[in-house]
């Protein structure tokens, strides 16, 4: 994982304004919206209150000390969400700053008269023009021209990207810079809904809505305090029946400890985390639900090319016919690919000097390059009478039909199989209309991806390549790469259409896209990572957006939602744990006087009533912050089954969080009755 | 403790891990409502009580439909109880011309047996008709049993169904379950009572002359048939006031066995049930692996606090285990068993009485009683509490695998979550709210019959089974009062129909919900890991609210001891 904002946790920069935010979040409004931390807020006034007015045999600077721990546990939480706010307000400050500085050249009618005007002021449907040098203003499709983007402003990456009219690549966003050329915008955005906008929100928090989990787990968590309440609630009672009472303070005290504080006061922080981790690795997802649903993918559907192998063919192998002889196929291929400046012809170049000593440098005076077009799919080099021709291997017969029906014809069908049947790309050349051979062009696995497939497996996802190859080629290279399965020769509607056979499975399928005719798909995924470079259309429709327009990213953005779902499971187990010893040691403390038997309850032996009580209230504070470094980084995710990760989480956190208390107020205990606090 | 006695406990779990799948087999053929060899004989029957009532068994219910039908059912069964106990008096087969019961005494037992729960405030022989046993409390005895296994049936199907809106047709399951379950095990079972000596007649009593020469008039009536759906349907309410201490009601030590048998049968085919219905029996064994785990450490506290018996009398120089209260036929592991698997499975019968138990022991069977009864538990009450307690499970540790909440292939979300919470909060609340309010008022503390934290452990005690729907009492609380027939009826009221309300809410949305299948990245719920977490979840979530309350009974009545003082 490349991150390219690393930032530390911990700066005083963020720490600073994060103490004033967390200050601010007492206000009911924002407190209510987390009840247990609510019901914390409400105890702590209580108690400030009887402080004040209360009579009881407890002695003032123990109830004080208390009332200061209540009102710290409520801070700690404010503060832990603040934090995690905070690293994403710095980038949002930059961008507003950014877009705030942008003007436009709005085009008035035919011809290219343009006026000046604020990028705000912008409607859908405007057309821009933007110069060399200028700053895109708004969200828009390219409608005339080709420039080179420098997009560093949203992706930080500093190589130029080609924006054109037409095709996948016409889309431009907002704060990015025209460095040559000029083009024309339709502006797609309405004001204040662009992609900056939105990224502003996003780092921001702004627009955080609690996701499906998120709401859940509340509403566990506040079950869990009701229930605790209760419990509480009915202790007076329970003390009357033995002749005694039990002070509030006491009892506000055991509340406190049980209910669920640790994980209510740092779960908006996890998701925020969550989500700035995935910004961090420059991607935007709209919605916490995305980030959610990723840790759920049973199903990754990759595009071979740029994800599985790299991007570009390469000459492996020169396979003749009969009665050609290796080297009379390579200088002819040689020759042929001399002029063609793609990769698969530098690397035809590259494999004829190499391996058959070929020395031709340059075309021979005269020579007359055949350029590839769409309608020919053929390529070559005219010296001369003679006519070096290269292409497709149909395209070739097509373009020879004398040479169809000959022996050379029958035989390069045959090698043509096996090169597919090999996972490469055929090539046929033919001199003069007489066959030579194919040219055995081999699509490169990514080193690596195997190991990376093996262990998505071993997670329980299963990946599908998909490809326009044909399905031999398509076999070959999905046994090489090690996924679970392909689709050969797809169309988009083929995507589409197995997105919704596994989703009829009741599997949740991921996949990514980039141009208009993968819209349907990227919306129809639970998780569709459109890239950057894409159509405005792809980005719409997906649910995420990759700035580096990098499709391997989908593999570690499933990683990064399910260490935001771990991390928040691992802290609930562990504060759910963490209740057995707080028992432990407000129970004795809290019955001591009733019944001294009980006494023998009080395992850890502690100093004193007093300082059993306030020990496990300042436990119960101090692990939160304690705890804001792993809520904000995510416990580790390592790629392994289910069993053996949960056996890993439920050890260290579950059985951590039902020992970690019963040392940490003991070692408490002995520094609260060490300092005579009680 | 003796190796004899772990041997008989080793005994009883073989026989109940031996019963588990062939009871679930049948259970199963029931739940799909598939043909079994008894349609031949009685399928006739079933037919025709559909005929006759306008019913279609293959119609399906939602959740709604199912929980209004299944209540409105359940208050007509309690009004008539209610009817036959206030008019007892001039009801037919009355030979000692027994009055009719108070209004809030019948109140009380209305609500007591409908839900399944037969907590006892009178002494059945001295205050009811033959009739009443029979028409009463017999007939409740397997329809509210009958009710609670057609209620797990229809939680099953909302775990296994998919995009469904139906959970089942209640009228079909409680048909099946009594005619071809409750029924024909009873006649076999109650047949094999008569033969040990149990009494079945309608003769209300025997004047014997004892080897004295005095003259004794012994109660009898149609016990063994009472006794069989009282064991099997987990009901417990005895047909005399010593319940299966009595002679009459567990003649021997192998009835006691048998009846400790059927007390779980039921419950733990209904776990190999749930594990068929979801496609995996393996499920299925897990939940009872967690059950028997949680059982057996009972069994092992009671068991080894009965036999080391009370250190004040040792002094005293009485040797030997704690005897108090309980009968030599069944001894201290005859006894201590018991009592653990009555408590854990809701039933609330008793061959010894747990008031009289050192108080660890009586700990165990409150403490039984207050994580739910998910123990085995009630004939399905048990298996649909314990899958509220699966599904925190997962909810809580679930995220740990870094997926979203799943069970079984099932989506756990947010409203399986508020509706599992509720569920489960009933209890903690009605019986801390209950023991509190009685622990102030002058009625309540007017019930114990002993001081100190013992005579808090009898309160204690006594909401607990009333909310459990357990049913047994702890003895020593004169409950009797309006206050507490009054209380417990309501107590009894909510313990039951406010967890299958919530229970049947989760199995609609369930139910609605597709399937997710199962795979290498998915929350393993089968295993040794999975039982564990089941067990720590059930005991936090479960169990630490009564700490507090345990704290002051139970446990200072021990440290009491302990100390030289008793209560």
């Amino acid at each position: 994982m490349a991150r390219k904002h690393e930032q530390s946790l911990f700066t005083a920069d963020l720490i600073a304004p994060a103490i004033g935010d967390a200050l601010r979040k007492l206000h009911p409004r924002d407190l209510v919206r987390n009840p247990v931390m609510f019901t914390t807020a409400t105890v702590a006034l209580l108690l400030t209150v009887l402080l004040v007015a209360g009579h009881d045999s407890l002695a003032v600077g123990f109830k004080l000390q208390l009332v200061v721990w209540l009102w710290l546990t409520v801070l700690f939480g404010t503060f832990a969400e603040a934090l995690a706010e905070g690293r994403g307000k710095a980038q949002a400050a930059s961008l507003r700053a950014a877009k705030a500085k942008l003007t436009a050249k709005r085009l008035m009618g035919e011809g290219a008269a343009w006026e000046a005007v604020a990028a705000a002021t912008l409607r859908q449907g405007d057309l821009v023009l933007v110069q060399t040098g200028d700053l895109i203003p708004a969200d828009g499709e390219v409608i005339a021209g080709v420039a080179s983007v420098n997009e560093a402003a949203i992706t930080g990456e500093s190589a130029p990207v080609i924006r054109e009219a037409g095709g996948d690549r016409s889309a431009v966003t907002a704060g990015t810079r025209v460095i040559s050329d000029e083009i024309a915008v339709r502006v797609t955005a309405h004001p204040g809904q662009g992609f900056l906008d939105r990224m502003i929100a996003l780092v921001e928090g702004a627009e955080r809505h609690k996701t499906p989990n998120e709401i859940a787990l509340t509403l566990l968590l506040t079950g869990l305090t009701i229930i605790f309440l209760i419990a509480v609630a009915t202790i007076p009672g329970f003390a009357r029946y033995a002749n005694g009472s039990i002070p509030v303070a006491i009892l506000a005290a055991l509340l406190i400890t049980l209910i669920p504080t640790t994980i209510a006061a740092l779960l908006s922080a996890i998701g925020i985390a969550g989500m700035d981790r995935l910004v961090r690795f420059n991607v935007l997802a709209k919605s916490g639900r995305a980030v959610e649903a990723a840790g759920d993918i049973d199903v990754l559907l990759l595009d071979k090319t740029g994800t599985i192998t790299v991007g570009d063919r390469q000459a492996s192998e020169f396979r003749p016919v009969s009665g050609v002889s290796p080297d009379e196929l390579a200088e002819a291929a040689l020759v042929a690919s001399l002029a063609d400046e793609t990769p698969e012809g530098r690397s035809i170049v590259v494999l004829a000097r190499e391996a058959f000593g070929q020395t031709a440098r340059a075309l021979p005076e005269g020579a007359q390059v055949i350029p590839f077009t769409a309608q020919t799919r053929i390529s070559g080099v005219r010296v001369g009478a003679r006519v070096i021709q290269k292409g497709a291997v149909q395209a070739i017969l097509k373009a020879n039909p004398q040479a169809s029906e000959t022996a050379a014809a029958t035989e390069l069908a045959r090698v043509t199989e096996e090169i597919g049947r090999a996972g490469g790309t055929p090539l046929a050349v033919a001199v003069d209309g007489r066959l030579l051979g194919a040219i055995f062009l081999k699509d490169i696995v990514k080193a690596g991806i195997r190991e990376r497939f093996g262990e998505l497996r071993a997670m329980g996802i299963r990946t599908v390549m998909i490809t326009g190859d044909n399905p031999l080629t398509a076999a070959a290279i999905a046994a090489e790469a090690g996924v679970d399965d392909f689709l050969a020769e797809a169309t988009p509607e083929d995507k589409l259409a197995l997105i919704r056979k596994e989703q009829q499975g009741g599997r949740l399928v991921a996949m990514c896209g980039d141009g208009t005719n993968d819209a349907p798909a990227l919306a129809q995924a639970d998780v569709g990572v459109a890239m950057n470079t894409g159509t405005q259309a792809a980005r719409e429709a997906g649910n995420m957006v990759d700035l580096d327009s990098d499709p391997t990213k989908l593999i570690e953005v499933v990683g990064l939602g399910k260490q935001l779902l771990m991390t928040r499971g691992a802290l609930t187990t562990f504060s759910v744990a963490n209740d057995v010893a707080k028992y432990f040691a407000i129970i004795p403390a809290m019955f001591v006087a009733l019944y001294p038997g009980l006494g023998v309850l009080d395992v850890m032996r502690l100093a004193s009533p007093e300082s059993a009580i306030l020990s496990a209230i300042v436990f119960n504070a101090l692990i939160i912050p304690c705890l804001v470094p792993l809520a904000l980084r995510g416990v580790a995710c390592k790629p392994m089954a289910a069993g053996p990760l949960l056996a890993r989480n439920l050890t260290i956190y579950g059985l951590g969080g039902l020992l970690a208390p019963f040392a940490g107020i003991k070692l408490i205990d002995l520094a609260v009755s060490g300092l005579g606090l009680a | 403790m003796t190796t004899q006695g772990w041997l008989f406990i080793a005994t009883f779990l073989g026989l109940v891990l031996a019963i588990t799948k062939p009871m679930g087999i049948w259970l199963h053929a029931l739940y799909q409502g598939r043909r079994t060899p008894l349609h031949r004989v009685l399928g006739g029957v079933e037919r025709g009580f559909y005929a006759l009532c306008g019913i279609d068994p293959d119609q399906d219910q939602s959740w709604r439909c199912y929980a209004v039908h299944m209540l409105v059912f359940n208050l007509a069964l309690a009004l008539l109880t209610y009817l036959v106990l206030r008019l007892q008096g001039v009801l037919p087969i009355n030979r000692l011309a027994y009055p009719g019961m108070a209004a809030d005494g019948a109140f009380n037992t209305a609500v007591s047996f409908t839900t399944n729960t037969n907590w006892q405030w009178y002494s059945g022989e001295a205050t009811l008709s033959n009739f009443t046993q029979m028409f009463a409390l017999t007939l409740q005895n397997f329809l509210s049993a009958a009710t609670g296994i057609a209620l797990a049936f229809a939680c099953f199907r909302g775990f296994a169904r998919r995009s469904a809106t139906g959970i089942g047709n209640f009228w079909a399951d409680l048909t099946r379950v009594t005619l071809y379950l409750l029924l024909p095990v009873c006649v076999v079972y109650a047949l094999y009572l008569i033969a040990s000596g149990v009494p079945q007649t309608l003769a209300a009593s025997v004047q014997v002359v004892t080897l004295e020469g005095a003259h004794q008039t012994l109660a009898l009536g149609p016990v063994a048939s009472q006794e069989a759906i009282k064991m099997l349907g987990t009901n417990g309410g005895g047909f005399f006031n010593a319940n299966s201490a009595h002679p009459f009601e567990n003649p021997s030590a192998l009835t006691d066995l048998v009846q400790m048998l059927s007390i779980f049968a039921i419950g733990a085919g209904l776990t190999w049930c749930f594990g068929k219905a979801v496609g995996n029996t393996r499920q299925g064994w897990a939940i009872l692996a967690a059950m028997l785990t949680i059982f057996l450490a009972g069994v092992a506290i009671v068991y080894w606090q009965e036999a080391a018996g009370n250190p004040l009398l040792h002094q005293l120089g009485v040797s030997g285990g704690n005897m108090e209260g309980k009968e030599v036929r069944f001894g201290i592991v005859g006894s201590a068993l018991f009592s653990v698997i009555t408590t854990a499975a809701s039933c609330g019968a008793v061959n010894a009485m747990h008031d009289s138990f050192t108080a660890l022991g009586g700990l165990v069977a409150m403490f039984n009683i207050q994580l739910g009864e998910v123990v085995i538990g009630g004939v399905g009450a048990g298996i649909y509490g314990f899958l509220l307690f699966a599904l925190l499970a997962v909810f809580v540790a679930g995220l740990m695998v870094g997926r979203t909440p799943e069970y079984v292939g099932k989506k756990i979300e947010a409203r399986e979550v508020k509706l599992a919470v509720l569920a489960i909060a009933v209890l903690p609340l009605v019986i801390l709210c209950g023991t509190a309010l009685a622990s102030v008022l002058p009625e309540g503390l007017a019930g114990p019959l002993n001081k100190g934290p013992h005579g808090f452990s009898e309160i204690l005690y006594g909401f607990s089974s009333a909310v459990g729907n357990n049913g047994s009492a702890f003895a020593g609380l004169s409950s009797g009062t309006p206050f507490y027939n009054g209380l417990f009826a309501v107590a009894m009221w909510l313990g039951r129909y406010f967890v299958i309300i919530p229970m049947l809410a989760i199995a609609g949305s369930l139910a609605a919900k597709r399937y997710t299948p199962a795979t290498s990245g998915s929350f393993p719920t089968t295993g040794p890991l999975w039982v564990g977490l089941l067990i720590g979840i059930v005991l936090i979530v479960g169990g630490l609210t009564f700490l507090p309350g345990l704290a002051l009974g139970p446990i200072a009545d021990h440290l009491a001891m302990v100390r030289g003082q008793l209560f």
